[in-house]
């Protein structure tokens, strides 16, 4: 899936996703030349065979998780699955971010099955920024980045 | 006047999304994960209720016995048997840094399967919209198969023994996944329509280059009459490699295993 723009012949680039959870997509697309911007928007079907494919439109910057298309996509799996083994402390060292109260109330609403990697990605993702608190925004901005379709 | 529209391919700029390359690096994590398996053996039939999981399960418990490196990737999703087969309790996966480890049979066969993962008496649902759900539904399953081949911690193995649901899409799955195409394992019942379903799929497998290791009829001596083995080994050229009775004994896997030894 390639955009161009047709005036300039240029391919257009990725520049923003925005997942509103009601299971469609959005990209947007600009123009390197003239900087028109397009937005591709795709329904349920579509936005569930790209990640069918375990494909991000946009791409992501951290690596996947283990399972991260099983666990992320799966609506009857166990609860309690999955469980950290040693040494399973996420991405870097030292530095951890705080949870605010209110993330940690939607966290705790994500499903058993899936929870944990979940944690792990928005952990990653702050880590990543040099982010000191997780709060709900945070959570927006990094689901949006990362194309975390209703996580 | 015409608009000049490049082609697809005729685009050479790369962009932050280049799906084809998160495509390569999916099939690259399948092909570092085998690295260390010796063999990855499809066991297959093409027709339901011919005990493929029964054969694999007892195969894989007969080749741990006899002191190789043995593991089961149960890729029935939707009928997930192996963990019963091989007295495995459900438990928690344990995440590693290396992946998710594999359960571990008392004879030390690994295994991994949708068993461990599901709820007790759920069948296997996937998020998604309520409609249409055939359009993405086996994309998934392709999926599911794929990260139960790179992301569990398989370690070293003599064989990794990868148990199929009927059929063959999922064989063409994963050959299509496997840096080098699988050998194969196939199971009957002695009756003429077995035959002609495992014509099928052993056909479907050698059109994908797959090695045909042999053929073991399945619940032999029992209400079941014909020759598929002998039939099936005559046409493909390969071995009738074990006829196992109802109700085998122990001893009956380590006869199948010297058997198949020479040709794993």
């Amino acid at each position: 899936m390639r955009f161009l723009c047709v005036e300039c012949d240029r391919q257009m680039q990725f520049e923003e996703r925005r997942l509103p959870g009601d299971g469609t997509l959005a990209a947007a697309f600009r123009c390197p030349t003239c900087g028109r911007v397009v937005a591709l928007l795709t329904n349920p079907m579509e936005t569930q065979l790209v990640a069918s494919l375990g494909v991000k439109i946009g791409g992501t910057t951290l690596p996947p998780q283990p399972m991260e298309t099983v666990r992320g996509m799966v609506t009857t799996g166990r609860d309690d699955a999955f469980e950290d083994g040693k040494g399973e402390t996420g991405k870097g060292n030292g530095f951890s971010p705080a949870w605010s109260p209110e993330a940690q109330e939607r966290l705790a609403r994500v499903p058993g099955f899936v929870r944990g990697m979940v944690k792990r990605i928005y952990l990653d993702y702050a880590k990543d920024r040099g982010i000191a608190e997780i709060t709900p925004a945070v959570m927006d901005t990094a689901r949006g980045e990362l194309g975390l379709e209703g996580m | 006047m015409p608009l000049n529209i490049r082609t697809y391919h005729e685009l050479t700029e790369r962009d932050r999304s280049d799906l084809p390359a998160q495509i390569t690096a999916q099939r690259r994590r399948v092909a570092d994960r085998l690295a260390t398996v010796r063999r990855v053996v499809a066991v297959l039939s093409g027709k339901g209720g011919v005990g493929k999981s029964f054969v694999t399960a007892g195969l894989a418990r007969g080749l741990a016995r006899s002191g190789q490196a043995s593991g089961v990737l149960d890729a029935d999703f939707n009928g997930p048997t192996i963990p019963a087969l091989l007295s495995l309790p459900v438990a928690r996966c344990t995440l590693h840094e290396d992946g998710i480890a594999p359960a571990v049979s008392a004879e030390g066969v690994r295994c991994f399967s949708m068993a461990l993962l599901l709820e007790d008496g759920r069948p296997l649902a996937f998020r998604g919209p309520e409609t249409e759900g055939h359009v993405w539904r086996e994309t998934l399953e392709a999926a599911t198969l794929r990260e139960f081949l790179a992301d569990v911690a398989w370690g070293t193995l003599d064989e990794l023994l990868v148990d199929l649901p009927p059929g063959v899409q999922r064989f063409q799955e994963l050959a299509e996944l496997l840096p080098a195409p699988p050998a194969v394992l196939a199971v009957t019942i002695p009756t003429p329509e077995s035959r002609d379903a495992v014509r099928r799929a052993l056909r479907a497998a050698s059109d994908l280059k797959a090695t045909p290791l042999g053929v073991v009829e399945n619940m032999v001596g029992g209400p079941f009459a014909g020759s598929a083995a002998d039939e099936i080994a005559a046409e493909f050229g390969i071995p009738v490699l074990a006829r196992v009775p109802f109700h085998p004994s122990d001893d009956v896997w380590e006869s199948v295993v010297s058997k198949v030894g020479s040709s794993l």
